[in-house]
């Protein structure tokens, strides 16, 4: 090809057109003199040696054409001349511009946004060290969600590392770990934290360094050990101003000072992978002892495979040990670790939901490429005249289709920008949606694959807007076009827009039936009986300070705080508990005494440790007996409430007041009341046995949440409270309070991450339809305007005119919603695992969606038909 | 062609070239006179030839295109190729 010189040339010789032109006209006019000259000396009148000249010379005008595509670059030359034009013809048509890009953007960002989402939950690796040979291994995951099945007992722990050879680690954190468990004095306003207790080996399992300062030495991971902790990035730029030096100094933690001996870096998010929705503040060693090994079952694990062990022999092998190691030690808990790659472990059980979503903003995309296409092609239609003088004018058809795609390119690409400026906002948003306990969702950003995805799309939609119109322009007929008058709908490409809207039609019913599913199933989760009524009912965490050391200490500051919230007007009810319900849980072994059970088949339950007034604080219903009182201490004779299905469970038909439970909490006890049941785990998940232990009887708790029932709007409710209980707890952390609803809130948050995201999808979807719909009768009205106008003209009456157009707008939508409805039912049993109290083929649904479009589409019609009706014959018919 | 001619006959316009080519030719090659001037521009932009504008014997103003050095050895290179593949066509049909 030519070099580099000449490349130069011809790219400069773009930006010296006129010169260049100028100049080749001016040489032009002298060939064409001097040839005339030539041709008079040769005795030739002057007006025929012209006219041979020009003869000669082949025309001036195709010279220059010539010329100016010898000297530049021809396809740079008319791809910029096609941009130009179609940025000139779109400015003219600003309406329709500023629709189709408003409309590009809005789908090219929900698939960006859905795409990036989805990258980073489920295609991005997890930010450890070579991610993908870690492994979750759970204890028996037969009751899901239930930590105690779910964790290991550390001896268990101790054996299974030893004896396996397919890990080549296996680390773990304690599971029970709570928000806001930890109280951090000392400088500043006194503030709750979270922190996580974590096996020496943790972090380098995970592949982690700290930015600052070091990991946990093998003395600090000792039973009593010195007090270290490393903090979380995010804790240590809040509370500690990012300071340098923070390594070494003591940190007041709870009433002791504990030594800072390192910083995490920002990009390690302990709560993002392992407690969706958690912030954790800083991290202290958990001792691998037989203190710790007496607590039970208290471990989640993490191993790492080695580099050529499979997962599936890692199984097996866990089995066999599994086995062994739960015979060896009979009054231990039994291990059957389950394993699971981590990836699977943190966001598998999301991924049918985000393939929903993807596949939901695949169809939203193809509605946007339907609509628009029907746009390109009405456009196109009405300038057939202007393409085919173009054609006449020597336009090949190749550039005409060129310059059609061009313009669609262009409005693509402008979308694109749209869209993109859309998808960065959107995805921080996402990114700081901290209401949502879905993980890795901080994580969420516009990378390179996002860009890459951005481009591509954009790339896809223009070419597939551009093709409609192209293929109509390529069947153009110069004489038809030119002569046509356009008296009534021509019959060409009718059907292609009846299929594009048809198709929009069914794909917006096939989401609004997903939509609908969803949304429905967010109802019924709704309104489960939740077994409290968590609307006015505010929770605090008031654990006692360290000037309360005994027991009986303990016990005094409990009664006198919970005197004095309930003596604040206003308070109707307040009582402690360990554990809120939808937060973290624990099962201990619960039988009934004198009953002997097989193997394996003693009956467990949740355990709470609450106190009196929480029952009634929470609007639990007491269903038989009696509530606590202030009066079942530690001196009288011991108690428990239980749920209903405790009592079923361990005295089928028999009335359970009375009845006695073998040893809770080291003694025997007698049930004095049986309470309805409460979602604990999930909102999803009915209640298994709960049991409620009084927690002046059994000290066995970690944490003191104070349920406040109370008319007083929250602000208020939380001043009072806290000052109330100054006097008492004088370093309380400010603030604290939360409503119950919150609780209810966040539970729900995946599942309305997901419907909300659907829901407007849906909407998107809905309006598209409509306009195409809308688009298509006005503008087949418009065409027709005349051949109304003789149907007027020879008697037809308003009423004739609009039923003909609705009708044929019922008939498309019919079409539609047939095929969606179908197309819906097939996809229906996809989303089944999502749905909760409807299923896959719900009629009301099904019914709903239908509605929907049919007045969607009957409302479209109706208005370009309204306008037809008002068409004046006279005025019509004289038109043109 | 237009290198030979520049070459034989020194600075010549658009027209005297086409001129020249038809004649040489002996009026065989009769072309649209215009296209000669997408090819000189080609040829300009390769460095092969340069223009100016002067005045006609009989005082037209015209560019004038004259070959320059790396035109006369391009022309040279040519010539040498087209002698040695219309000897080997000659052979070969002869």
């Amino acid at each position: 090809m030519a070099n580099l010189g000449e490349m130069l040339q011809k790219l400069g010789s773009l930006f010296r057109k006129q010169q260049l032109d100028g100049d080749l006209e001016a040489e032009l006019a002298s060939h064409l003199e001097l040839a005339a000259d030539e041709n008079r000396r040769n005795g030739i009148p002057a007006e025929e040696a012209r006219r041979r000249a020009m003869l000669r010379l082949g025309g001036v005008e195709q010279s220059k054409e010539e010329h100016r595509d010898a000297r530049g670059l021809p396809s740079l030359d008319s791809i910029l001349q096609d941009v130009r034009y179609a940025a000139r013809t779109l400015w003219r048509d600003m309406g329709f511009a500023i629709f189709t890009i408003l409309i590009i953007g809005l789908g090219v960002a929900a698939s960006s946004t859905v795409f990036s989402v989805l990258n980073s939950i489920l295609v991005r690796p997890l930010p450890f060290k070579d991610p993908n040979s870690l492994v979750w291994v759970a204890n028996r995951t037969d009751d899901e969600g239930n930590m105690s099945g779910q964790t290991v007992q550390v001896d268990r722990l101790l054996a299974l590392r030893e004896r396996n050879k397919s890990f080549s680690d296996i680390a773990g954190y304690f599971a029970f770990y709570g928000v806001g468990d930890v109280k951090l004095t000392g400088q500043g306003e006194p503030e709750r934290l979270s922190a996580v207790p974590i096996s020496q080996n943790f972090f380098q399992l995970l592949g982690v360094q700290p930015v600052l300062g070091r990991q946990f030495t093998a003395e600090e991971c000792k039973w009593n050990g010195p007090k270290a902790a490393l903090l979380s990035h995010g804790l240590w730029e809040r509370r500690f101003a990012s300071d340098p030096q923070i390594v070494g100094k003591a940190i007041r933690l709870d009433d002791a000072p504990v030594t800072v001996v390192g910083v995490m870096p920002a990009s390690f998010d302990f709560g993002a992978i392992f407690a969706p929705g958690a912030h954790i503040d800083y991290f202290y060693p958990f001792a691998l002892s037989k203190e710790t090994n007496q607590w039970g079952n208290t471990l989640a694990l993490v191993g790492r495979l080695k580099p050529d062990a499979r997962l599936p022999q890692a199984q097996a092998e866990a089995d066999i040990l599994g086995n062994q190691i739960s015979a060896e030690h009979t009054n231990q808990n039994d291990i059957h670790p389950k394993l699971t790659f981590l990836r699977e472990h943190v966001s598998g059980r999301l991924r049918p939901a985000l393939w929903i979503l993807a596949s939901a903003v695949g169809v939203v995309m193809l509605i946007v490429c339907a609509n628009l296409s029907n746009l390109m092609l009405a456009r196109t239609a009405a300038r057939q005249r202007e393409m085919a003088i173009r054609a006449a004018l020597g336009a090949g058809r190749k550039r005409l289709i060129r310059q059609l795609l061009t313009e669609s390119l262009l409005l693509t690409g402008c979308g694109a920008v749209l869209g993109l400026a859309l998808t960065f906002a959107a995805t921080r948003g996402i990114a700081h949606l901290t209401a949502f306990n879905l993980p890795l969702l901080s994580s969420v950003h516009v990378d390179g694959g996002v860009l890459a995805f951005t481009v591509l799309i954009a790339m896809a939609t223009g070419l597939m807007l551009g093709v409609a119109p192209a293929l109509q322009v390529s069947g153009l007929r110069l004489s038809s076009s030119l002569g046509q008058r356009g008296a009534s709908e021509g019959k060409d490409h009718a059907w292609l827009r009846g299929a594009l809207v048809v198709s929009e039609i069914a794909f917006a019913c096939v989401l609004l039936v997903g939509a609908g599913l969803l949304i429905r199933s967010l109802i019924r989760v709704l309104d489960v009986q939740l077994g409290f009524r968590p609307e006015s009912v505010a929770a605090l965490r008031i654990d006692p300070n360290s000037q309360y050391s005994t027991q009986a200490q303990k016990d005094g500051y409990m009664t006198e705080a919970m005197r004095r919230v309930r003596d604040i007007p206003g308070v109707e009810a307040a009582g402690l508990t360990d554990s809120l319900p939808l937060g973290r849980n624990r099962t201990w072994g619960a039988g009934a005494k004198g009953k002997t059970y097989s193997d394996g088949k003693y009956p467990s339950a949740f355990v709470r440790m609450i106190t009196d007034g929480y029952v009634k604080a929470m609007g639990m219903s007491l269903k038989k007996g009696r509530d606590l009182t202030e009066y079942d201490t530690a001196n009288s004779t011991p108690v428990i409430l239980i749920n209903e299905t405790m009592a079923r469970t361990l005295w089928p038909g028999q009335n359970p007041i009375g009845q006695t439970i073998d040893r809770e909490c080291g003694k025997e006890r007698q049930v004095v009341g049986v309470l309805g049941d409460v979602r604990h785990m999930a909102l999803e998940k009915g209640a298994g046995s709960e049991m409620y232990l009084p927690m002046r009887q059994c000290p066995d708790y970690g944490s003191w949440d104070l349920a406040v029932r109370s008319t007083l709007p929250l602000p208020v409710l939380a001043s009072k409270v806290e000052s109330s209980l100054r006097p008492i707890a004088p370093d309380l952390p400010k603030g604290g309070m939360r409503p119950l609803t919150q609780l209810v809130d966040r539970a729900v948050s995946p599942r309305r991450f997901i419907v909300s995201l659907l829901a407007g999808f849906a909407a998107f979807a809905l309006i598209l339809a409509s306009l195409g719909i809308y688009g298509l009768i006005s503008y087949s009205v418009s065409r027709r305007t005349q051949e109304i106008g003789i149907r007027m003209a020879l008697g037809a009456s308003t009423f004739d005119v609009q039923s003909r157009i609705v009708l044929r707008t019922l008939g498309l939508a019919a079409a539609g919603m047939l095929v969606g409805v179908m197309i819906s039912f097939g996809l229906a049993r996809s989303v089944s695992g999502l749905l909760f109290g409807v299923t896959s083929g719900d009629p009301l649904t099904f019914l709903g969606a239908a509605l929907v479009l049919m007045t969607i589409a009957v409302l479209a019609g109706y208005l370009p038909a309204r306008r037809a009706s008002k068409i004046d014959p006279m005025i019509c018919l004289r038109a043109d | 062609m237009v290198l030979q001619t520049l070459s034989t006959l020194g600075s010549l316009h658009g027209y005297g070239i086409a001129r020249r080519i038809e004649q040489v030719s002996g009026d065989q090659i009769l072309l649209n006179q215009g296209t000669i001037y997408a090819s000189l521009v080609r040829l300009q932009q390769r460095g092969w030839i340069s223009a100016e504008w002067g005045t006609s014997d009989n005082n037209r103003k015209a560019k004038y295109y004259s070959i320059t050095r790396q035109g006369r050895k391009q022309l040279a290179a040519d010539t040498a190729y087209w002698q040695r593949l219309t000897g080997v066509m000659a052979r070969v049909l002869s």
